[in-house]
């Protein structure tokens, strides 16, 4: 049942979230520290062991696939609630700082991917699916 | 009118996934006729997103965009962080474990210099704006880093409000700069494999940012920048407060 792949992806998330809360409190920080990074981790060994002891059939797949096709339009939906009028309110020093930290960390990139060799590029990708 | 408007406003969620079904539609159409393709529907919707997040920021007076119009407040939950969330983590299935373990390391040095040099960058510009006290550009610098770094070591550290503000707004503009620079740098500073994704996440840091750049860039690349920004604002917060800023004050000498 779909409902099962859906159920997998949302324990996921919520066991991820809470780890990340109590490594927020053990930090002693007022923040989650790393709670969806968790919880891909999980999804992701959770879901492969699924797959190989034969508990995750295709109809069970497609309840996380839908919500990963729905990931651009969510990220549209998050960018019309962005507080774009504070943003750009701020006055030179905070449109100053938010260029230079954009900028300064663009330029780090290719020195950090260069760690521990260069990786290929991903193969260009054939079909336009949304 | 009226009953038709209250039917819409009573079912915000359904009639968010209309509205934002239609600007996708939309953009994917402008893509194709004024660009060729060679902007991504997605990106160009997530700049039509920004816009009408500044159309509505204006309209109300709110902090929330378009959500805060009473007809599109469904778009608050749609794009809200539960549900942001939960795409994310499913875009993790099918990701490669072998690519997470192979870039483990530049992924945690990307955390933590996408950390410092925002934070360097911000204090160092507050300064040159008269900004001289370490609690002021500790809070600044924190902004730079992330629109919640800023605020929480600001808090933590005694900031004035007007500083916080400041530290918030620079925040905001780097999300959103990300959001719609991403693909138009990714080739610049070779961003097309899930390693430099990696990297990407942890030196940007913001996750709105990330999540919607890299998704304008090309959605395979995404569970791997997302899964190392995850981290970003927890450490932002660790160390703002208390590293960073005793480090500026033993430069600044108090």
């Amino acid at each position: 049942m779909i409902i099962y792949g859906v159920a997998a992806l949302a324990a996921c998330h919520l066991a991820g979230v809470i780890l990340g809360d109590l490594l927020g409190i053990i930090l002693g920080v007022e923040s989650n520290v790393g709670g969806v990074g968790f919880a891909m981790l999980l999804l992701i060994f959770a879901t492969d062991w699924m797959r190989r002891t034969g508990r995750l059939p295709p109809v069970s797949e497609q309840g996380i696939l839908f919500w990963s096709a729905m990931y651009i339009p969510i990220v549209v939906a998050m960018a019309a609630q962005q507080n774009v009028v504070a943003a750009l309110a701020g006055g030179p020093v905070a449109i100053l700082v938010g260029l230079a930290a954009t900028v300064a960390c663009w330029a780090l990139v290719p020195v950090v991917a260069r760690i521990g060799g260069q990786d290929a590029p991903l193969p260009p990708l054939v079909a336009q699916e949304g | 009118m009226q009953m038709i408007l209250d039917l819409l406003a009573k079912n915000g969620l359904v009639f968010a996934f209309v509205t934002i079904g239609v600007v996708m539609w939309i953009s994917y159409q402008l893509s194709d006729r004024l660009t060729a393709g060679r902007l991504h529907g997605s990106a160009v919707a997530i700049i039509i997103g920004l816009l009408l997040a500044w159309i509505g920021g204006t309209m109300t007076g709110g902090s929330k965009g378009l959500a805060d119009v009473p007809l599109f407040a469904g778009i608050g939950l749609m794009g809200g962080a539960m549900l942001r969330d939960l795409a994310i983590v499913s875009t993790a299935y099918g990701v490669d474990i072998r690519e997470i373990r192979k870039a483990g390391v530049a992924g945690a040095a990307a955390l933590a210099l996408g950390i410092v040099v925002s934070f360097v960058v911000g204090a160092v510009i507050a300064a040159a704006f008269g900004y001289t006290d370490a609690v002021s550009m500790a809070t600044i610098g924190g902004g730079a880093a992330t629109y919640i770094v800023g605020p929480v070591t600001g808090t933590a550290l005694g900031a004035s409000s007007d500083v916080i503000a400041l530290s918030v707004a620079a925040g905001l503009l780097k999300a959103v700069l990300v959001m719609i620079g991403t693909p138009l740098v990714a080739p610049l500073i070779g961003l097309n494999n899930p390693k430099s994704a990696m990297a990407y996440g942890g030196l940007m840091g913001t996750t709105s940012g990330v999540a919607g750049g890299l998704a304008a860039t090309d959605k395979r690349l995404v569970p791997y920048g997302a899964m190392t920004a995850t981290f970003y604002t927890g450490l932002g917060c660790l160390l703002g407060p208390s590293v960073l800023y005793l480090a500026l004050l033993a430069v600044t000498g108090g």
